[in-house]
């Protein structure tokens, strides 16, 4: 058993997210920690993963040490099956051959709806973020990881802006704006795994990672959580996940 | 193959010029006229930097090839910088250092795209948050696939595309250009986006030859769409080639020379940026400019302007600043694309 403190909030974060995916599954990646856990799951338990980015690339196997600082950048193509145009990549989204989606975030809220776009009224911004790049087609059209720092001011009731669908406002709502397939599946932090609740599409905690309580991430969410009965226990990184994570982004690049 | 004698340049003829900025789809004839009126026989198009920046006039829209830090047309957008050019509206799929130079040197106050920072590496652009949350400049956002599609209904030669993402967002409810309907044949909910046909597109290329054929390689982003919605291409390259050359290699041309309006040979035109198989980014140029200008989005980036863009005497000179160990470190990555 490892003991606590041998990682970094970002590592759990990674390598919980990693674990989430499923051999055999087309995983569509935005750049950063979704990046990283998808080539880790790779060399790990996914070894038919076939990863695509938004630059257009079919099929990344992304080399130790040789992280891409964005989807856009040759070092996505290297080792991969295909390149294609970035309408070509983002259109098999739209025709279903992508199983996940898995993306970083700024803002959440109890819905799953990701804001990327504004801090306060987006007139008068208090801050302009980048926008969504990928991010609103991705969550629009498959179902979605997101892997993000927990914390009160990201964890929010309603988000400022919905640059990225989740569950809109829960029940229905998603499908009735036009987005019948996909929506949230799972939401990883350094604190727990949640998913959401089948019919109210509410966020509720799946799994409290090591050492960590109920009261704590209540505490660091900015809305009320459902808590369903038994939460089950995240298992603690293992030597092996993170010795290959720590290969693969040798200079921390998104693992500080 | 025919010879043909290059003619000179001259000041394009002015396209019709449309009535607002970017968010109206040009009317079928008015983008067949504007078609049918360039010359797109079979000439050498080769121009100089200061050239094919002249062809590009104030308060037109401007599509940018390439993506983020890829085969951005840099030189040339440093040139309209030097010309002082103004009131451009600049349409790219993802937008980084790029955005900051055209916005804080007055050439561009309105950017089109989907994404609008320096690069993940360094969080949010200062530069960017001085100008638009100031209110100096317009920031349109759109989901990225959208900016796909409405390149591509500009390439097709339709006023718009129907798409099933941004739909329930907000970003679709703060972009009024966009509209909602009912499928005619289904019923289900579907999204149009207008056609954008950009007055002139920028793009670079690995090579092309002096007639405009140009081959890309490795990641082609929506260069190809971009160039057939435009009403004109200005090809910046990293080298010109013959034409017998790009013949043993056809499949490798995306882009058909009748597309193209004039040809710049830049090497290393797309620094401080990647070209694909010719160089990565120049992280250490790039680092300090982040440093310099997001400590000091107005100051610092005046600086910068003032050391990188208008005071070099050429590209060349620029090139000369970013300095030779890093072009070279750059361009031993880039190269590396290809090693087993």
């Amino acid at each position: 058993m490892t003991k606590p403190h041998k990682y970094t909030a970002s590592e759990l974060l990674a390598i919980l997210a990693a674990r989430q995916l499923k051999d055999g599954q087309v995983v569509f990646a935005g750049v950063g920690v979704p990046l990283l856990a998808a080539t880790l799951a790779q060399r790990l338990h996914c070894p038919g993963l076939t990863i695509l980015f938004e630059g257009g690339v079919i099929g990344a196997f992304v080399e130790p040490g040789q992280l891409p600082p964005s989807t856009n950048d040759q070092r996505c193509t290297k080792r991969a099956n295909m390149v294609l145009g970035s309408a070509e990549v983002l259109l098999l989204l739209q025709r279903g051959y992508v199983d996940v989606g898995f993306m970083g975030g700024a803002q959440i809220d109890q819905y799953g709806n990701l804001n990327s776009s504004f801090i306060g009224d987006p007139d008068h911004p208090k801050t302009r973020l980048p926008g969504t790049g990928g991010g609103n087609d991705i969550s629009s059209l498959t179902n979605m990881i997101v892997a993000m720092k927990h914390e009160k001011r990201r964890f929010v009731e309603k988000v400022d802006f919905i640059t990225s669908p989740g569950f809109i406002r829960g029940n229905n709502t998603r499908a009735e704006s036009g987005l019948p397939q996909g929506g949230m599946f799972r939401v990883v932090t350094e604190l727990a795994i949640f998913s959401f609740d089948d019919v109210t599409k509410r966020m509720k905690v799946l799994a409290l990672n090591p050492g960590v309580t109920r009261e704590e991430v209540q505490d660091n969410t900015g809305f009320d959580l459902v808590f369903n009965g038994q939460t089950s226990v995240t298992e603690p990184p293992t030597e092996r996940e993170l010795s290959t994570l720590r290969m693969l982004d040798p200079d921390r690049l998104f693992t500080a | 193959m025919p010879k043909r004698k290059k003619r000179p340049a001259r000041q394009w003829r002015r396209a019709r010029p449309m009535n607002v900025i970017q968010d109206t789809v040009q009317p079928y004839n008015v983008l067949r006229e504007n078609l049918a009126r360039r010359d797109r026989s079979l000439r050498e198009k080769v121009v100089t930097l200061e050239e094919a920046a002249s062809f590009v006039n104030d308060g037109t829209t401007v599509g940018i090839g390439g993506s983020t830090m890829s085969r951005t047309p840099m030189a040339l957008i440093w040139q309209l910088i030097r010309a002082r050019k103004k009131k451009l509206s600049c349409s790219r799929c993802i937008i980084s250092t790029d955005g900051d130079l055209l916005l804080a040197s007055g050439v561009s106050d309105h950017i089109v795209s989907s994404w609008f920072a320096q690069g993940i590496l360094w969080g949010l652009s200062k530069v960017m948050r001085h100008h638009i949350e100031g209110g100096h400049a317009r920031y349109d956002e759109w989901s990225h696939m959208a900016i796909g599609m409405r390149f591509r209904a500009g390439a097709m030669g339709v006023p718009f595309m129907p798409m099933r993402s941004m739909l329930g967002s907000d970003v679709a409810k703060r972009r009024p250009e966009t509209k909602e309907i009912d499928c005619p044949f289904t019923a289900e909910k579907l999204l149009l986006v207008p056609a954008l046909n950009p007055d002139v597109a920028l793009i670079h290329v690995q090579r092309c030859d002096a007639y405009g054929n140009a081959q890309i390689d490795g990641l082609q982003f929506m260069d190809i769409d971009l160039a057939m919605a435009a009403n004109r291409v200005i090809m910046t390259t990293e080298r010109i080639v013959s034409n017998d050359q790009i013949r043993r290699a056809p499949d490798q041309t995306k882009i058909p020379f009748f597309c193209v309006d004039a040809v710049v040979e830049v090497p290393f035109g797309s620094a401080p940026h990647e070209c694909y198989g010719v160089y990565e980014p120049m992280l250490d140029h790039l680092e300090a400019y982040v440093k310099q200008v997001n400590s000091d989005p107005v100051g610092g980036m005046q600086k910068y302007l003032d050391d990188y863009v208008y005071g070099p005497k050429d590209w060349n000179g620029f090139l000369s600043k970013i300095g030779l160990d890093e072009l070279v470190a750059a361009s031993r990555r880039g190269r590396s694309i290809y090693d087993d």
